[in-house]
């Protein structure tokens, strides 16, 4: 039984740009519920004195100075541009969206 | 566009306002890296492996950004968080080459706050939602298409200088009630804000540089009927587009719903050229940004500490200011507005400090300096002349060296760039002419040329004299003191002033 609809799978491509064939949305769905299945193990164990926790490390405020400082030249920033004009990063068009 | 006139839309409906506003810190770098926030540089100068998310590139909160984001809080008596993170707002668009905006979410920094601001002599409170952190984007420039807009272009151009610069949104909650006033009102918060954000020092706010953006919310609803669908106009650029835009709204909303028809929830244009509003991308679909907490940075939890000492460093709020400042030059709530909207209390204020006259400083930069600035598109306080140059003057005027026709001259040659109000008069030879003897030939020639005139004075019309003042002071090309020809004038003709 998945609790992962062939709509979320559809979502969830658009979403990340996959495209996924009508005829293949259940297999993904039973994929991917297992992945979630395994993941929920882990709130099994977990007791509820136990607080969600997003980070790692038990740090907090950690900041900078406000002071600027050269970064890279052009050269080197746009050295994996995939194409360049103007100085510029020249990108597909969009549709759609902004 | 069908609408329906203004006053016609507001007997029917009443509008309901939201304001989205973004301003850019003014920091030396940017948010999470060191890169130079500066305006304006070759494109992709100023980027770094943070900004441009090269792999394994960590990103580092900025303190001032921080600093400033408390301080805007506390001005809009908002609260301040004791702990909050920030949050990755996921979408695929090439203005962040990461495909995420480090943002923040369900934690914003401040929250709860408000902003009274004065509309037609009647306090309205704005009230604040949130006021959140998080990074500006890359700058897209769209090619190919027919209009520079999105829609037909065939392909982009992205400069990264402007991602990361620190970005601070502040959110109204729904402001109601308005009616009529409602233009007035998004359009002086928005002013009030701005101003608030100069007082503080946190951001230069130049709407036309971008480093202040509105987006303005509306929606139109019967009496006693629920809130209607909202649209949020972007590309609201100045002042005056903020309330062009919303009334331009309520008078399209309102021909739509005449009709029957309903509102779509969705993202407008406001386009500068005819103040209408066209329809951009469709909001019908909620937006899914699988927002969560950024792992790459540790929580900020600001120290009550913290926050007194930066409440401490709270600047004279711009309506106080501008309460005592009315009350020291004796004038009201309009003429204040008013050298608010010129963009001249600032210079005002220090033109008054050098020794100048309230009345007289108000006058030469709500007039003469005014109108200079417009003429060449910049702000009056950008004009070649300072408050001493002023000061200097008026101190010519008050001796009799100068009258106000000669003060003018002086002003446009200091202007032209021709050097200080002495050495002007000193080149110019401008001063006025205080030898009754040139004064005197003047009149008589003038009074030989209008015999009629000079009868009218002599049987007591005594406002016939203007006529001659009047010529005297053309052959003198101004350079007389109107008063003194007056009163020689009166004299020649034997009549009692
Ligand atoms: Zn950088």
């Amino acid at each position: 039984m998945t609790n992962i609809s062939r709509a979320d799978v559809a979502h969830l491509a658009r979403l990340a740009r996959l495209a996924i064939p009508e005829d293949q949305l259940d297999h993904y769905a039973e994929q991917l519920d297992v992945i979630l299945q395994s993941v929920a193990r882990v709130g099994e164990v977990a007791a509820a004195d136990v607080p969600a926790m997003s980070h790692p490390v038990p740090l907090l405020n950690v900041f900078r100075d406000d002071v600027a400082r050269p970064g890279l030249d052009r050269e080197a920033a746009m050295a994996a541009a995939p194409a360049i004009e103007d100085d510029r990063f020249r990108v597909p068009r969009i549709l759609d969206e902004e | 566009m069908k609408t329906v006139p203004f006053d016609e839309a507001l007997t029917r409906y009443e509008p309901v306002i939201g304001l989205e506003v973004h301003v850019e810190l003014g920091t030396q770098s940017k948010m999470f890296c060191s890169c130079s926030t500066n305006f304006g540089a070759a494109p992709n100068t100023q980027v770094c492996p943070v900004c441009l998310a090269l792999p394994g590139a960590m990103p580092v909160a900025n303190r001032a950004a921080i600093e400033s984001i408390i301080r805007i809080g506390l001005a809009l008596n908002c609260s301040i968080a004791e702990w909050c993170r920030m949050a990755r707002k996921n979408y695929f668009y090439p203005d962040m080459p990461k495909d995420y905006q480090i943002s923040q979410y369900d934690e914003p920094i401040c929250t709860d706050g408000y902003l009274d601001v004065t509309v037609d002599g009647k306090v309205i409170r704005v009230e604040i939602e949130r006021v959140h952190m998080e990074e500006d984007t890359g700058k897209l420039t769209h090619s190919g298409g027919a209009t520079g807009r999105i829609h037909g272009a065939d392909y982009s151009v992205v400069d990264y200088n402007r991602a990361g610069i620190p970005l601070v949104e502040i959110v109204t909650k729904t402001v109601v009630g308005t009616g009529a006033l409602a233009p007035a009102v998004a359009r002086t918060y928005v002013a009030e804000l701005r101003d608030l954000m100069r007082a503080l020092g946190v951001s230069d706010v130049k709407m036309e540089e971008g480093s202040l953006r509105c987006d303005a919310n509306l929606s139109l609803n019967r009496p006693g009927d629920p809130w209607g669908t909202r649209t949020e106009t972007k590309n609201v650029n100045s002042l005056r587009s903020v309330e062009r835009a919303v009334r331009f709204e309520i008078e399209r909303q309102a021909a739509v719903l005449d009709d029957g028809g309903r509102v779509h929830q969705e993202t407008r244009h406001f386009q500068e050229g005819d103040g209408t509003t066209a329809p951009g991308r469709s909001k019908e679909q909620a937006e899914d940004y699988r927002y969560f907490p950024e792992p790459d940075l540790v929580p900020i939890a600001p120290s009550r500490e913290w926050v007194e000492k930066l409440r401490l460093t709270l600047p004279e709020l711009p309506s106080v200011r501008r309460a005592r400042l009315a009350e020291a030059w004796a004038i009201g709530e309009f003429e204040m507005a008013t050298l608010v909207n010129a963009g001249i209390l600032d210079i005002v204020e220090e033109t008054v400090a050098a020794g100048v006259a309230p009345d007289a400083a108000r006058k030469w930069w709500s007039g003469e300096f005014t109108r200079a600035a417009s003429e060449r598109g910049v702000e009056p306080a950008d004009l070649p002349v300072t408050s001493a140059d002023i000061a200097r003057v008026e101190e010519l005027i008050a001796s009799g060296a100068l009258n106000d026709k000669l003060a003018r001259q002086v002003f446009e040659a200091v202007l032209a760039g021709e050097g200080s109000p002495d050495e002007v008069v000193a080149a110019r030879g401008l001063a006025v002419v205080s030898d009754d003897g040139p004064l005197l030939e003047a009149i008589d020639a003038a009074l030989a040329e209008q015999p009629d005139v000079a009868e009218k004075i002599r049987s007591g019309k005594l406002q016939a004299a203007g006529a001659i003042v009047g010529a005297v002071m053309k052959t003198t090309r101004g350079q007389a003191d109107a008063g003194r020809v007056r009163e020689l004038l009166l004299e020649r003709l034997g009549v009692e002033g």
